[in-house]
């Protein structure tokens, strides 16, 4: 009787911590795989004010594989992972469009003038509403498109050499075959 | 005999108080757990004007509306599917924005949501996550041609 | 350069754990006595390390160089020195280091004071400490850490969110932390207990500075957070029953309870097993906060960005530390025999009732914080715990607890007489009858339930000096006798009397504030005036100001009382633009009675009439919650500086084998 008393609070802590790791779990499943394997939405985007290129829309996603990375000048994990994405796109594996969230042209026109600007062709979603469509929650966000338009993988958060490696260019050469 | 007795008091009281606090904790949750809905939830499960639910979405774009003289707010939540119209008398949060997620909480009352507290996170690059599932769910990216795939996001 | 420095320290300093974390404790279990002796150095050594760290930090934020990423996504080169320096620990990143800048700062502590430790305890808890250290540093180095670079180096940073640009938020979380991890202490104290399988009376006093320190801390750090959230956002509110209040909240109630079963574990040799089940709770409380702020796990209004990668990693730290002592604890624990029995009519009794109560508070606490997260995974749906329920479920449970506050301290050791404490009771309870039919009869359609709830207040105020005056047997000797009785008065009790006394204030500004506050929102254009509460606000317009790092819109409110002018207040609307964020700044009047309380919002849409959105909030008594808090500090401090308490002072009778009848007990 009296053990039993003692053994009470690792029970009562081991049941917590199954849900804490449920919890967990929903955390960061769900979400992501929302849109896996789903045809990517339909858009049209023009390109930013000032910059040369036509825009970014559904139809530049068919035909080759490509990475769409959701971007904005003033978040500081995409000034991080931006020599990430100028590595990928100097592979020439896939199309790496650029999807600038919320920003101010001339802000953004700066920043890509003073980091390089890697991308295939930039959409200006300017209020949002597309990153929306993209079940986009936190920037940056990356993603891999298939050569029919499916989304095939979203990666959520600053991307990191090792994800790129491990993750993104396996899926890439895989889909690329 | 008697240590084990005087033990047993304690013991007693004890459980007495933790079942006391048990019962007050399940009345007080009965009466004052509020839920979290979508818009579309919202509609269809036809609430009564004397629940209290959480309504979880976007501030639609242009829908913010102030009225001269008063401090009466109006403005709509949406799920991208389904709009609900929000009448709230107060001050919004510093972060209240239109195209942004939003939580309010109240009661709907004949096709209006009476909200009497606004919450808006404090950190523009970031999404409440019951308000970014609540827009998953809206499905509204099945919109779009997927019915081969049969893979409803959840 | 210093930035790299700072990174090899903390790498160092792992190391230097590792060791601490392992040879003491061998030594201590093979009675070797060098190995022991390596974890005061070692202890040392981690300190210094961690502190180079921080300090390397804190340079980069300083010098505003932001081709370190954390800095440059939490800093900004026009911000304010002051906020340049907090801002280090406004960041999860930051925030861990001075986590276990703190915890080896425990660690070294011990080691340099616990000089009257048997070698073998002192190895043991240095051993514990270590090896909690060493899970936070992985921590850090693993998935955050602040040192990483950002090349090329931004021209400027992203900011700080402008709510926690403040003087009382800066101070803040280093004082929620010296509580949180000061409670490591007591945790490393009663792990090393539960190995060598012996509590005592001088095993009670050790852990009790350092139960107190960490207690007057994370007191303070909560007093400092709800008095932040109260002028800052605006809401005219003290306490939200926010998870992260909640996560500061439980390791107070369950740190409170373990104070006061110390006190029964060194005078009675009795409630061994609860007070080491007491101090592995609280500190496990503490961590399990840590995890629900920084997993993303629950959502609440001020949370750190989170990452499922972090939540994972603490999840698994709380397993191991939390799990793995309550294992120890339950095979180890039923071996602790208690020395004595005591009766229910006892001060033992009146601890231990306090005990139950402030426990079930906390389970109460736990059990509504974290619901929402069991039924969403049963999938039971979203659903929000809010204030309402706290209040049904907490009220109740602390009522009874108050009460017997007063009683309690009155009650003799071992066999107390409930009759002649009552006896003694009269005054408070006249006190609290006449404080009663006072409040009623001036808040006449107020809630009766405030009426009782200053009367209790009353009853413990008064109850507490009474037992004072019966200490010093005021009237019943000469009053020169009496004087000298008082002057005898150990430190310790002095705390505890200052310290009741200080919850008594708290209670009645916490039922003034709750049950009086007037609210009155409007549209006010200038020349315009609104009463509320007796007094009235004249609008004299707003105006635009320029800032530092913000600009604001500033409003003029007069106000006065029956033609009497009292103050003229300005709240401002500010806008910050590096961090394109919006705050409000409420100006507030605090008086004896009351807080005057004033938000100015939006110009109204109608921008011709230069009307304003403004919220007027009466706060009675509201100063009096954060004036209660500050003597119960003060409680606190007094009874740390009891001599016989003093850090190292006690000493351990005899060497007792293990489980053995109790070592003297001195009074």
């Amino acid at each position: 009787m009296k053990r039993v008393t003692y053994v009470l609070p690792l029970a009562v802590f081991l049941i917590l911590a199954l849900y804490f790791a449920v919890g967990l779990s929903r955390d960061s499943s769900v979400i992501p795989s929302a849109l896996i394997d789903q045809p990517a939405p339909q858009f049209v985007l023009p390109p930013i004010e000032g910059n040369s290129g036509k825009g970014f829309s559904t139809a530049d996603l068919k035909g080759q594989v490509s990475v769409v990375n959701v971007f904005a000048s003033w978040c500081v994990p995409c000034r991080a992972e931006h020599p990430l994405i100028t590595r990928l796109a100097d592979m020439n594996i896939a199309a790496v469009y650029g999807l600038n969230y919320k920003d101010k042209p001339e802000a953004v026109l700066a920043w890509l003038d003073s980091l390089g600007d890697p991308y295939t062709e930039i959409g200006a979603d300017r209020n949002g509403r597309v990153s929306i469509d993209w079940g986009v929650y936190g920037i940056p966000e990356t993603f891999v498109v298939g050569k029919g338009g499916r989304i095939r993988f979203k990666h959520v958060g600053q991307l990191t050499a090792e994800k790129l490696e491990k993750e993104i260019l396996p899926i890439i050469r895989e889909l690329n075959q | 005999m008697k240590r084990k007795h005087k033990r047993l008091t304690f013991v007693v009281i004890a459980m007495v108080l933790l079942a006391s606090a048990a019962g007050l904790a399940l009345v007080a949750f009965e009466d004052n757990i509020v839920f979290f809905y979508s818009p579309t939830d919202v509609l269809t499960k036809n609430l009564s004007p004397d629940r209290r639910v959480r309504l979880g979405g976007l501030v639609e774009e242009g829908s913010v509306e102030k009225t001269a003289g008063s401090t009466v707010i109006l403005f709509r939540v949406t799920d991208l599917q389904n709009t609900i119209p929000v009448s709230y008398e107060g001050l919004l949060p510093d972060l209240f924005r239109e195209g942004q997620g939003v939580i309010t909480e109240g009661v709907m009352v004949g096709g209006v949501f009476q909200a009497s507290e606004v919450l808006a996170k404090h950190d523009e690059n970031y999404m409440p996550p019951e308000v970014a599932e609540i827009l998953k769910e809206s499905g509204q990216w099945e919109e779009q041609d997927n019915q081969e795939q049969g893979d409803k996001p959840k | 350069m210093i930035v790299e420095a700072g990174h090899f320290a903390l790498i160092l300093a792992v190391v230097f754990a590792l060791i601490q974390g392992t040879l003491p404790l061998i030594g201590a279990h093979r009675n070797n006595a060098t190995w022991m002796a390596l974890s005061v150095p070692t202890a040392v050594a981690q300190f210094i390390l961690v502190a180079i760290s921080f300090a390397a930090l804190t340079y980069a934020y300083v010098t505003s160089d932001f081709s370190v990423y954390n800095v440059a996504a939490n800093s900004h080169s026009a911000k304010p020195m002051i906020y340049k320096i907090s801002g280090v620990w406004a960041n999860h990143e930051g925030s861990m280091l001075l986590w276990v800048m703190i915890l080896a700062l425990f660690g070294s502590a011990v080691a340099v004071f616990g000089r009257n430790l048997p070698p073998t305890l002192k190895a043991r808890v240095l051993g514990v400490q270590a090896l909690i250290s060493v899970g936070f540093y992985l921590f850090i180095l693993f998935t955050s850490n602040p040192f990483e670079r950002l090349l090329p180096a931004p021209i400027d940073g992203r900011g700080l969110n402008p709510l926690l640009q403040d003087p009382g938020l800066a101070m803040h979380p280093p004082f929620l932390y010296l509580g949180y991890v000061g409670f490591s202490i007591a945790f490393s104290f009663a792990i090393a207990a539960l190995i060598e399988g012996r509590v005592d009376a001088a095993w009670a006093r050790w852990v009790r500075p350092w139960t107190l320190v960490a207690w007057v801390s994370l007191t303070l750090g909560i007093a400092l957070g709800s008095w932040w959230a109260y002028y800052e956002l605006g809401w005219g509110g003290w306490w939200f029953w926010d998870p992260v209040e909640n996560a500061s909240f439980m390791p107070w109630l369950a740190g409170t309870a373990l104070l006061h079963s110390s006190v029964v574990v060194e005078k009675r040799n009795a409630l061994k097993g609860w007070t080491i089940f007491l101090a592995i709770v609280t500190f496990s409380l503490s961590l399990l906060g840590a995890f629900l702020v920084r997993s993303g796990v629950l959502t609440s209004v001020h949370a750190f960005a989170s990452d499922p990668a972090r939540g994972v990693f603490i999840l698994g730290l709380l397993v191991v530390v939390i799990g793995g002592s309550f294992t120890l604890f339950a095979i180890r624990g039923p071996a602790l025999k208690s020395g004595s029995l005591f009766r229910p009519i006892s001060r033992e009794g009146a601890l231990l009732l306090n005990n139950l109560l402030m426990t079930t508070g906390a389970a109460a606490v736990l059990l509504g914080t974290l619901y929402p997260l069991f039924l969403d995974a049963v999938g039971g749906g979203k659903v929000s715990v809010g204030p309402p329920f706290f209040n049904a479920v907490f009220i109740p449970l602390m009522t009874p607890m108050i009460a017997a506050m007063a009683i309690g301290s009155l009650l003799a050791w071992k066999r107390g007489d409930l009759a002649q404490a009552m006896g003694r009771l009269w005054t408070a309870l006249a006190a609290a009858g006449a404080v009663v039919l006072l409040v009623w009869w001036i808040v006449a359609d107020g809630p009766v339930l405030a009426a009782l709830g200053m009367g209790l207040a009353a009853w413990l105020f008064v109850g507490t000096v009474a037992e004072l005056t019966v200490r010093i047997r005021l009237f019943r000797v000469p009053v020169g006798e009496s004087l000298r009785r008082l002057s005898r008065i150990p430190r310790a009790t002095w705390g505890m009397t200052v310290a009741h006394a200080g919850m008594a204030v708290v209670v009645a500004g916490m039922v003034g504030a709750g049950n009086w506050k007037v609210e009155s929102i409007q549209v006010m254009t200038p020349g315009e005036t609104v009463t509320v509460a007796g007094y009235d606000y004249t609008f004299r317009g707003a105006t635009e100001v320029q800032g530092p790092n913000y600009t604001a819109t500033r409003g003029t409110f007069d106000i006065s009382r029956e033609g009497r002018r009292v103050t003229t207040l300005y709240p401002e609307n500010r806008n910050y633009p590096v961090e394109k964020r919006p705050s409000t700044e409420a100006a507030i009047l605090t008086t004896f009675w009351a807080d005057l309380y004033v938000v100015i919002g939006d110009p109204d849409k109608n921008t011709a009439t230069g009307g304003y959105v403004t919220r007027i909030y009466h706060n009675p008594m509201i100063a009096w919650i954060w004036a209660g808090i500050l003597i119960m500090v003060s409680g606190g401090l007094v009874s740390l500086s009891d001599r016989r308490h003093r850090v190292g002072a006690p000493t351990r009778h005899r060497a007792a084998p293990i489980g053995a009848a109790p070592a003297g007990v001195r009074e």
